[in-house]
């Protein structure tokens, strides 16, 4: 698996730039990934989700699907694909260093 | 880089709930791949943007094998309602939205969804009938434009 540099950090990553182990993540790696991810600028919007991402992460062992997204991070469903164009849950959980949710929603 | 889709459009021609979802979860999940998605409902299929009809969708316990139930059980009165409202718990426990919310859940992510003139005209239906995320109700020639250059999924 690929290793790359975000803020000047190596970290291992899988075929699809998902960290490999989320605990290696760091805040200042987060506009690196976004970049990578196609998103040139992360606002306060962008972080909100990224931190809700973290945390129900962290409690859950899984990140949220779109769903639960829109219901609870306070960030609807509409400016959550504003914000993230290449899909919610799979580009936030990536620049937020957990595995990308599996799941059919 | 495999290869990869950039774009589906998805008919859904079927009125039951069994019918109606596998539709919505794919092209949910194409949104979520960031993959451009438009939806087209037409016959029956149509009960799932129809006013009226959209939250009062059923299962099919008739002439639906896969169901397990004898024919004669299922076409007893209340069948389709409580065969419904059980597979409806066992859905909303795997976080699988209810068709309305579904619906618009897709709408809001940038999917288009569409309704089929033909069967709009056969069952006298207006864009008044239907639910405020139909952009708009368009011809079979119409759908083939919106499509082109992606893949077309029939359900």
């Amino acid at each position: 698996m690929p290793t790359v540099t975000y803020a000047g950090h190596d970290v291992i990553v899988n075929d699809e730039g998902f960290f490999t182990d989320p605990s290696r993540w760091r805040e200042e790696m987060a506009p690196e990934i976004a970049k990578a991810a196609g998103i040139d600028e992360l606002t306060p919007r962008h972080w909100q989700v990224i931190t809700f991402m973290r945390d129900q992460y962290r409690v859950k062992g899984t990140g949220p699907t779109v769903r639960v997204l829109g219901k609870t991070s306070g960030v609807g469903v509409k400016e959550l694909y504003q914000l993230f164009p290449r899909g919610p849950a799979k580009t936030a959980a990536r620049i937020a260093g957990i595995p990308k949710p599996r799941g059919c929603i | 880089m495999t290869a990869s889709i950039e774009k589906v459009s998805i008919i859904v021609s079927k009125g039951s709930l069994e019918g109606i979802y596998p539709g919505l979860i794919m092209a949910n999940g194409a949104r979520a791949e960031g993959i451009e998605a438009s939806m087209f409902f037409t016959f029956f299929g149509l009960d799932a943007v129809s006013r009226k009809r959209h939250e009062h969708i059923k299962v099919a316990t008739v002439g639906n094998p896969g169901l397990h139930v004898a024919t004669l059980i299922g076409s007893l009165p209340g069948m389709p309602g409580l065969m419904t409202s059980y597979l409806e718990r066992k859905l909303e426990k795997l976080d699988i939205p209810p068709i309305p919310e579904f619906i618009e859940m897709i709408a809001d992510s940038g999917a288009g969804i569409y309704g089929c003139q033909a069967s709009c005209d056969l069952f006298g239906l207006t864009k008044d009938d239907l639910i405020d995320q139909v952009q708009a109700i368009i011809t079979v020639g119409e759908f083939y434009s919106l499509a082109a250059g992606g893949q077309i999924i029939f359900t």
